[in-house]
């Protein structure tokens, strides 16, 4: 028997986007502003939360102006942010390969790759500042890659016609971590910002509706710690990792955003998740995460399966006419190009009919044999080196002989906490940016277009937005004494010791492995009404396994993984509940978003845009209430809706 | 594939201030498809089982990039496999029956917080004091008005893929960080952008590395070899060459 979902309907939400010619909405609205003189910047404190790109960015920034900046992350230095592991790239609308690239086309492509589920407004101003990053990152010693004129090399990545990624090997989202973490640490010289590493926010502190402060964890030593300002900044990325497996950094986690959510801030299109069709495939229970095999290797390489099922021949022994290159024949026009969406649903389509390959029977090849007899074997080195040795260090094989085995994996959520168009929430104070935010990537992000995100919110965005909101509001004073952060801090500690006092039987890796299948299964690649009833059942039987049969040993003034895993775990449990809910209420199918009963005959998303032409924002009523879903209607002024086809 | 049984001698260390010893474990059932990591938190689970407390080791990405894992595996930081952090390391290069000694990295500017677990925050003091360019938000001409000729580009990368996991500390006698100090100001001395703060840069690094109680380098090359990203001991030379240069006022 299944439970019944339930949902309240509130009022429409206001995005509050500037109108008039598309082009100059940003610097009209920028003009508008209010700017808060040189003297008073230094009396006014910033938390930002998170290290990330949008952290490290928007920390450097914001103390580049003048404010003072608390920047606290959960590693032990914030150069270690999940975005360092991005591989692939970023983009820009630079058109340096004079391909016919613009800001236009960026945002088209944008638009269009999100499935229509995104503002028209916010992505347009991201391709416009997307140009600047790059001048941005290059000024600060960025390493990208060059052509041998010296000037920047380029290349493609899914779902676009044009060439507009930048690349440092496959290490890009290092280099520019590496890039902004120095702008932060210059910031640290000179006394402007402060860092808080090994620290991890449990608690927003609102008062009088706004955003005031945090209380952390001291991963150290187990202290609570409060810590007061005139404004948060969030930006503690993706909750990929509610899944168990994912692509994500080991301390990737959504508490942040669900924290505060529940203090108020709306949660936009939660069920809106990207799974990377460019994975290496998971090899037993033991694993703890999946490792990407960046998508710009689809550039070069074939995606196939055997044409007959079952075949277990090696691949290499498997003859060309015997292959069926499926991506190549379905989507002739965008072929391995397609994007991840489409590609990922198209690997599980084949392995699902039973040609998938490997020992598990859910892969599929990605064969570089084509381009490695065309351009050589130097030049793949060069361009995939470290990824093929990636592969070859977790696999034990090696791609430039046998193809690579992929399936896709949970990579990047597209929701994530609501906010308006100067990057605000709906708790005044509280600004959320990067992967945490529910994005301008509506319903799929395209390849290289995270770290773009990232970047244009901390190093474009909030400069701007942040300074109205504070000379508009001029906050008064508070600090940590104030009976909201002592209320906060004493439910933490209670929460805290609950955790480590239910003494159970089962692990929080247990726990947190059934729920990321049950997600999986349910409420991933593809998602129907009847799974998802079954999915909020069995994650509210879980949730109540948890809090009565966990273990989680040692104490809590110490430094203790698992009691930091536990609270994560336990924040999962509640936002999957949300996921599922929202996955339901969305009768349609878009981008990531896959409901199996809206298809077009070929089996690709159908939208249904005359109900679903919205954002869904959640607000939080308490643990046992339905939520209440808020509307955030989208116009289409200058791309009109079509069914995306990359055939 | 058979599974393997494993007898790791660990390090336990409540506290900074806390003596340490080792613990040996024994663990069946390890499959050679496992990551170094993932083997140990199969251990994890079983001692949580057992109601014991977990070994701390510090990671993150588990894909070799953010420098986060550490151990000494067998005497050596990150174990034996060159070019292979700790968490890439797979359990198919050990034998069944081996005993694996696992210890934290040690030098005395990375105190042991918790078993495993040691703070490399020197590293990042030693980078506010001036791993990084001058350059503030908005204020970048267009970039390709940079022209960056490609070989000292791809020079430039091979310094800036330095992933900070302070292994080269570990493994040196005398527990210099000169590897990780001179990737960094390598990768700025090769580029154009690098050029006005040079000599500032040098000295002051230098000066923060000294004070952090990191030990002087005498050309053992222990580092370049343990160092996951292998790192070159040629960036040590270009260090030292500026530092003697910008010392001299001669840079
Ligand atoms: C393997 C991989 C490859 C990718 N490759 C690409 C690519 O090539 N191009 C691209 O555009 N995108 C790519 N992406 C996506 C992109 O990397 C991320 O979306 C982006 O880096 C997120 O950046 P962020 O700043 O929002 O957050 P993150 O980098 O995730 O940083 C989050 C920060 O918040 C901190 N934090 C979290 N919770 C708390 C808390 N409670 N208290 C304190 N601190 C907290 C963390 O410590 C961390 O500092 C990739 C993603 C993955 C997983
Ligand atoms: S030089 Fe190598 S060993 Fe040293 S910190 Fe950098 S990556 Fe680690
Ligand atoms: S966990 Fe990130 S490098 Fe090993």
């Amino acid at each position: 028997m299944a439970t019944d979902i339930t949902w309240k309907e509130g009022k429409p939400v206001d995005g509050k986007t500037p109108d008039g010619p598309i082009e100059t909405r940003w610097q009209r609205h920028k003009d508008k502003l209010k700017v808060v003189s040189p003297a008073n910047k230094r009396k006014f404190t910033i938390i930002v939360v998170g290290t990330g790109l949008a952290g490290a960015s928007a920390a450097a920034s914001l103390a580049e102006l003048g404010y003072n900046v608390l920047s606290f992350c959960i590693q032990d230095s914030p150069r270690r942010a999940h975005s360092i592991a991005a591989q692939g790239g970023i983009n820009a609308a630079k058109n340096y390969q004079n391909d016919n690239d613009s800001v236009w086309r960026l945002f088209y492509d944008t638009i269009k790759g999100g499935d229509f589920r995104a503002r028209e407004s916010n992505v347009y101003r991201l391709a416009q500042v997307s140009a600047n990053i790059i001048d941005q990152c290059v000024a600060q010693g960025v390493p990208f890659a060059r052509e041998y004129g010296g000037l920047l090399a380029n290349r493609s990545f899914g779902g676009v016609l044009v060439s507009r990624t930048f690349y440092a090997r496959g290490q890009t989202g290092q280099q520019l971590l590496l890039g902004a973490y120095g702008a932060l640490m210059r910031q640290v010289d000179l006394g402007k910002a402060k860092i808080f590493p090994r620290r991890e926010m449990l608690d927003l502190v609102v008062i009088d509706g706004k955003a005031r402060g945090i209380v952390v964890r001291n991963l150290v030593n187990g202290n609570i710690e409060s810590y007061a300002a005139d404004a948060v900044v969030l930006c503690t990325g993706g909750y990929g990792n509610i899944y168990y497996l994912s692509t994500n950094a080991m301390n990737s986690n959504a508490t942040a955003v669900w924290r505060c959510h529940k203090r108020g801030a709306y949660f936009g299109n939660p069920c809106f998740v990207q799974i990377h069709p460019t994975c290496i495939p998971v090899s037993g229970d033991y694993q703890s995460k999946l490792t990407l095999m960046s998508e710009s290797l689809r550039n070069d390489g074939r995606v196939w399966v055997p044409k007959k099922k079952g075949d277990k021949r090696p691949p290499t022994e498997i003859p060309e006419e015997e292959r069926d290159y499926y991506l190549e024949r379905m989507y002739p026009t965008y072929g391995n190009l397609v994007p991840r969406d489409v590609a990922s649903r198209a690997a599980k389509r084949m392995c699902d009919e039973g040609y998938g390959v490997g020992e598990t029977g859910r892969a599929v090849y990605l064969d570089f044999s084509d381009a490695i007899r065309r351009l050589g074997e130097d030049y793949i080195r060069d361009k995939y080196g470290n990824l093929f040795e990636m592969y070859e260090k977790i696999t034990g094989e090696n791609p430039y002989k046998v193809p690579m085995r992929i399936y896709p994996a949970v990579h990047y959520v597209m929701g994530g906490l609501w906010v308006d168009y100067n990057l605000m929430s709906t708790i005044p104070g509280l600004f959320v940016l990067g992967e945490a935010n529910f994005s301008d990537h509506g319903a799929n992000r395209l390849g290289a277009s995270a770290l773009m995100q990232g970047l244009a919110d901390g190093y474009f965005i909030i400069p701007y937005t942040m300074g109205d909101y504070l000379a508009n509001t001029l906050p008064e004073k508070v600090d940590t004494d104030h009976p909201a952060f002592k209320d906060s801090e004493k439910e933490i500690q209670a929460y805290v010791d609950r955790l480590l006092s239910v003494n159970g039987k089962r692990t929080v890796r247990e726990i947190h492995r059934e729920l990321g299948l049950l997600m999986w299964d349910k409420v991933g690649m593809a998602r129907n009404a009847q799974g998802l009833k079954e999915a909020l059942e069995k994650i509210r039987q879980l949730r109540e396994e948890f809090w009565t049969n966990v273990r989680v040993t040692g104490s809590s003034n110490t430094l203790n993984k698992y009691l930091e895993f536990a609270g994560r775990v336990a924040d999962y449990l509640e936002l999957a509940e949300l996921m599922a809910i929202d996955a339901y209420h969305r009768e349609e199918s878009c981008g990531g978003h896959f409901r199996e009963e809206y298809q077009t005959p070929e089996g690709e998303a159908q939208r249904n845009d005359e109900k679903f032409s919205y954002v869904a924002a959640w607000e939080y009523q308490g643990p046992q209430d339905p939520p209440v879903l808020h509307k955030e209607p989208l116009k289409f002024e200058y791309v009109k809706p079509t069914q995306r086809s990359y055939k | 594939m058979s599974l393997m049984t494993l007898h790791l001698k660990v390090w336990r260390q409540a506290g900074p201030d806390q003596p340490g010893r080792f613990e040996t474990y024994t663990l069946n059932n390890v499959n050679p498809h496992m990551s170094f990591l993932e083997m140990l938190d199969v251990l994890n689970e079983q001692l949580i089982k057992e109601g014991k407390e977990p070994v701390e080791y510090d990671n993150d990405c588990r894909e070799g990039i953010c420098g986060m894992c550490s151990l000494v595996i067998n005497g050596i930081p990150h174990g034996q496999l060159p070019r292979t952090a700790t968490c890439q390391l797979h359990m198919r290069h050990f034998n069944d029956g081996d005993t694996i000694t696992i210890e934290p990295f040690r030098a005395r500017a990375f105190p042991v917080v918790k078993d495993l677990v040691v703070d490399r925050s020197a590293f990042d003091r030693i980078i506010a004091r001036g791993g990084y360019i001058s350059v503030n938000t908005g204020s970048a001409p267009d970039a390709n008005t940079i022209p960056v000729a490609k070989e000292k580009a791809d020079a430039a990368m091979d310094a800036a893929e330095c992933i900070g996991c302070g292994a080269c500390v570990a493994a040196c006698p005398n527990a210099s960080a000169a590897l990780f100090v001179g990737a960094k100001i390598s990768q700025y001395i090769l580029l154009p952008q690098g050029q006005p703060e040079r000599p500032r840069r040098v000295l002051r690094m230098v000066a923060q590395m000294d004070e952090e109680k990191f030990g002087a380098c005498s050309n053992h090359g222990e580092c370049e070899a343990v160092c996951p990203k292998g790192i070159s001991i040629i960036n040590i030379a270009r260090m030292r060459k500026d530092y003697r240069k910008a010392a001299l006022g001669l840079l």
